[in-house]
This record gives structure tokens, sequence and C-alpha cells, in this order.
């Protein structure tokens, strides 16, 4: 096939809307040049400037507002007695929860054999493991002394104590740290072959030699393919248990307290099915628009939007019990408290938030019954960034309206976020975004030997 | 690449194919022809040619074992030590030895120390990282990463001649045949 034949044949793929999970334009060599070319082009788009430019002072900002939290502490945050809990926590638990749906489209839907997974796992990885990054800032920056949050690791001390192991909190230290270090792991792993292509393909040999380092010296033997793919196969089971645990880790930090709305049994899985509702949300708010820009139409499909948006929809419903449950619980409890809690989140001073929440994770996503809807691209980035705003709104309601209205009337108040807890919050979002442009340019998004894999098998299913 | 005057010892012949159905049929055929110390290299895993190469069986889940259970005692030891031996401190009437609280952070040590097994002990075992190696001296094996399939017949084997295995390569039918110095 001759240069220009092929490059016609990229242009069709790119407008691809048919039912596949691969254009039937791809082959293992069409495929290989698509995904590492946008890597290895010299020309860098002027659009990836424009992000980075845009996206560069939403990080100095970031640096800024943690600079005067060292400096003056966290009083510049609204918090105080009752509400002791406020941006830092909320902000935490929605960016675990965002990074968790990485780990689920790559491990657990690679022990199900879901082999669609394959043109979005790299990038679920990558999100999984920037936002762990943003999330494991708000914890360190929260203690308030951040220059001595190295307390919270089990180091022998002048003072000779030790971190109370009966404490979720120090659970929680465990968790992150190992969520974050065997995520790097598994995505590293995953990206092994796929840096020895970057590797054979790159032109400039400065390029080429930074490749080689991170390839290892990876050939693709078959020999080393039978290890790669155990060690791999067996990294995602271990993966799922250790996501599950995270999140129920991080649920366990408020169930294990005896404040009314967060001392309930319910909350490990309703956690667990809220984190996987907002990553979810969020991998199609950065594929949809990252599809469009770089042509991917003919490998991240609308079979896999429509995959997505299933999922979406069935999470959110886990989570829409969740809430029910709550409030059936407060009701069946018979206690004062548990139900004034409740009462008071419907109809208290955060009311408009309890509703928006509402509206954000049950009712808009019921859209995504109809075919049409979850086939199109629009309706689901506009949904999936209604979730995410949810999903916020979500911890928000849990973490404050239990807090601020507790047990005794004459400690109640009002808690609002400071311009600094906005700013931090807003600073988070632009260094995760600037970290995904930068995985963007210079690492393949879409896993190569994972695609190919994929390609006979489509090849030879006559019409499924 | 380093000519020097002497003519290099080969250390295989490697052969080039262009689909799955051609190296996976070429390996087939080599297996039976007598060879033993070959080896395929391919842009994605075949199972076929693991199956045909034998390689379904290694250790490597062994080692993930082994460094999972280390994990699973180092957790449990490290708060043990803390609590019983090392800062013996009475909360509530609690047995200092209370391992179900130690369930949790047991649990992340054993995932992290079995993650680290499956990645170091793959590469070690892959003989991995080795940037350099001396098939990257040949032009075309760049592609093996990409979208050629390639075997390869180490001069160890015992059926191993220069001239006749190139001849027995050829008649498979590659894309070409090259030779991988030592």
């Amino acid at each position: 096939m001759s240069q220009q034949e092929q490059a016609v044949d990229i242009e069709k793929v790119d407008k691809y809307t048919g039912d596949g999970f691969v254009a039937p334009e791809y082959d293992n060599t069409t495929v290989t040049q698509k995904i590492s070319n946008i890597v290895l082009r010299a020309d860098t788009p002027w659009g990836w400037y424009l992000a980075v430019a845009v996206l560069l002072p939403i990080v100095g900002m970031l640096g800024i507002s943690i600079t005067w939290l060292v400096l003056i502490g966290t009083g510049i945050w609204g918090l105080n007695v009752p509400v002791g809990w406020g941006f830092a926590i909320i902000n935490f638990v929605w960016w675990i929860g965002i990074g968790h749906a990485g780990t689920l489209i790559s491990a657990i839907l690679h022990l199900m054999r879901q082999d669609w997974r394959n043109s979005i796992n790299r990038f679920a990885e990558a999100m999984t493991i920037f936002a762990v990054m943003c999330a494991g800032m708000f914890p360190l920056l929260h203690v308030g002394r951040p220059w001595l949050a190295y307390w919270l690791l089990p180091l022998p001390n002048t003072m000779s104590l030790w971190p109370q192991w009966r404490s979720p909190l120090v659970w929680d230290v465990f968790a992150v740290s190992t969520y974050f270090t065997v995520s790097l792991i598994f995505w590293y792993m995953g990206m092994i072959p796929d840096l020895g292509t970057l590797r054979d393909r790159a032109k400039h040999p400065v390029v080429a030699r930074i490749y080689g380092i991170f390839a290892m010296g990876w050939r693709g033997a078959s020999s080393h393919w039978a290890r790669y793919e155990k060690a791999y196969l067996i990294l995602a089971g271990l993966s799922t248990p250790l996501v599950l645990s995270v999140h129920s880790i991080v649920s366990l930090d408020f169930a294990v307290s005896l404040i009314p709305g967060w001392h309930t049994t319910v909350f490990p899985p309703y956690f667990v099915a809220g984190a996987i509702y907002a990553g979810f949300a969020m991998v199609l708010t950065l594929t949809i628009p990252v599809r469009h820009w770089f042509g991917l139409q003919g490998l991240i499909t609308t079979r896999h939007l429509e995959n997505m948006g299933k999922v979406t929809l069935a999470t959110g419903f886990i989570v829409v019990y969740g809430y029910a449950m709550e409030a059936f619980i407060s009701w069946y409890s018979a206690s004062p408290y548990e139900g004034f809690m409740m009462w008071n989140r419907m109809t208290g001073q955060y009311a408009p938030v309890y509703w928006a929440l509402i509206f954000c994770n049950a009712v808009s996503i019921q859209i995504l019954w109809w075919k049409r809807a979850r086939r199109s691209p629009l309706v689901l980035f506009i949904v999936s960034l209604i979730v995410g705003v949810g999903m916020w709104l979500e911890r928000f309601v849990i973490v404050v309206t239990s807090l601020a209205n507790d047990y005794m009337p004459s400690s109640w108040d009002y808690y609002a976020g400071t311009i600094w807890d906005w700013s931090l919050y807003i600073g988070t979002i632009g260094f995760f975004l600037f970290m995904m442009c930068l995985f963007i340019r210079f690492l393949p998004m879409i896993p190569m030997s994972e695609m190919k894999m994929i390609i006979p098998k489509h090849r030879n299913k006559k019409d499924a | 690449m380093n000519h020097g005057p002497a003519r290099p010892e080969l250390r295989g012949l490697v052969a080039e194919f262009e689909n799955e159905e051609a190296i996976v049929e070429a390996t087939q055929k080599t297996v039976d022809a007598g060879y033993h110390h070959i080896e395929t290299y391919t842009p994605y895993p075949l199972d076929e040619l693991l199956d045909i190469q034998h390689l379904h069986k290694n250790k490597v889940a062994l080692v993930i074992l082994i460094g999972g259970l280390t994990g699973c005692a180092v957790g449990f030891f490290m708060q043990w030590f803390a609590s019983v031996i090392h800062y013996p401190i009475n909360v509530g009437g609690r047995p200092l030895n209370s391992w179900p609280a130690f369930i949790p952070v047991m649990f992340e040590c054993t995932v992290l120390f079995a993650s680290f097994a499956a990645l170091i002990g793959m590469m070690v075992m892959n003989k991995l990282p080795r940037p350099n190696h001396p098939l990257f001296d040949i032009e075309r094996f760049r592609h093996a990463t990409q979208d050629r399939f390639f075997l390869c017949i180490e001069a160890e084997d015992p059926y191993f001649e220069k001239d006749a295995t190139r001849q027995f390569l050829e008649e498979l039918n590659p894309h070409e045949v090259n030779e991988v110095e030592a």
C-alpha cells in the first residue's frame, strides 16, 4: 500500500461511526502509525500550546494557594468548629473516586475479558495516577503542618511513638500510598511494549534513546510475553480488591465516627459505587474531546462511548440506591439525630445543594436509557460533566451537612469555602489537566500492543 | 554495527514474516523439524506460539505469591512489634495484639509487595533491562514491536548448520532472512 493510499484510509477512519470496537480499516501497521505519530510528530499542534498556556497559570495558582497555606495555616480556609472537615476532605474523596475508574477499566474489565477496554485503559490509568496525586495533596495540607506529614509513617523517632494502628486514618495512609504505587506499576508495566515501539519508530536518536531507557530493552520475545502476560493478569487481580479496599477505607474515615449521617454500614459499598460512577464520568469528559481533537474515532468508537454510558447509568443507579437507603435507614433507625440529619439535608440550610446533587446524580442520567443519547458524544459529554459536579456535591453534602448541624443546636454553624478553598480546588483541576496534556504529548495514550490483539479477532468475526 | 575483519561469530538466523498465520505455521514447522533453541518475536502475544514453544508454564505466579506473603508478614509484624513490644499502650482495655484492626494495613502491604514482585520478578526472569541486544543491529527488527513477526533459530541448537538452516528458513516463505551476529 502506498503512502498516499494509507493517508486517505486514515482520513476515512477518523470519521468512523460504525458499530465495531475498531474501525475495519485499521491493521497492525496503521494502528501503530496512528497512535505513535501523535507522540512522535515533530510539530506540536498549536492547540496543545494553547491548552498548556491556559493551564499553567492555574497550576501557578495552586502553587500560590499552597504557599499561602503553609505560611499562614489552615485558618485561611473556611474551617472552624463544628465544621472541621471541609473542602480538603471533599476534594480528597472526589479525586480518589475519580481515580478509581481507571483501575476499574484496566483491572476489573481485564479480568472479565472485556476486550473493548483496550483502547481506553491507558488513558484511564493515567487519569488514576494524576487524580491520586491531586487527592494526596489535600490530607497532607490539611494536617496543618505539612512539613511534619512524615509523622504519618511508621518511622522510629525520638518520642518512641508509633501511628495508631487501629485508626482508619492510618489505614488511609497505607491504602492511598499503596494505591498510588501499584497504579504506577500497573501503568508502567502496561506501557513497556509500547515504549519499545516508540523507541523503534523514533527518528531522532536522542528521542529513541530516552524511550529506549524506559522500554528496558523490550523486544517482544514470546518467552517474555508469556511472563509479561501472567504478571499483568495477576496485577489486575491484585488491583481489583485493592481499589475496593481503598475507597472502603476512605469511607471508614467517616463511618467509624459517631456523627449522624456518617455512622452507617452502607458507606463502603456506597462510596465504591460513587467512586466508579464519578470516575467513568471523568473518563467520558476527557476522552470525548481528545478523540475528537486527535481523530481517534476509529479506535475509541461510538460503541465504546455507548458502553461507558451504560456503565455510568448502572453505577448511577447503585448510587441512587445508596441515597435511598440513607434516607430509609435514617427513618427506620428511629434515632432522632439520624432522622433530623436527613430532614435537615432535604430542607435545611444546605437544601439547595442536596437537591442539586439529586438532580445531577439521579435525574440527569435518565437520558442514558435512550440509545441515541448514549451514542451521542455531545449528550454524553454534558451528562458526564453534570455527574462530575454532582459527585462533588454529594461529598459536600455528606461532609458539611452532618458536621454543621449535629447534636447540639447551640454549636451549629454555617460553613462555606473561602477564596483559598476554591483556588486550591481549581488549582488541582488545572494541575490534573496539565498532567494529562503532558501525557498525551509524550506517551502513547492508547495501548498499541493491546489494540493489535483485538484487530484480528475483530476481523474474524464476520458480522458480530 | 561493527564489521571486524574476521567473520563475526553467528548467534543465529532470524526470519521475518508478514502476519500471524505465517509465523505460527513457520514456527510449527521449525519445531517439527527438530529445532529446540528457537525464539519468536511478535508485536503482541500470540497464544498459538506460546503453545508451540511450550511457554505456558513459568514461575511468575510463584514469585508474586512469595512477594505477597512476605508483605503480609511484614505488615503484621510491623504493627505487632509497635503495639505489643516497643510501645505497649492500653487503649480502653483492648488487647495489645488486636489483630483484626491490623488487617487493612496487612492487606495493603500484601498488595504492595506482590506488585513489586510482579514487576521486578517479570523483569529479572526475562533478563531485562537489557538496553542493547544483537537483534537490534538488524534494521528490519524494528518492526518486531510494530507490525512484523520474527522467528530466530539460535546457533547453539544442535541441528543448527548455517547453510542448511538458512535453506530451511528460506523454504518457509519469509519476507527475508538475516544473520544475528554474536
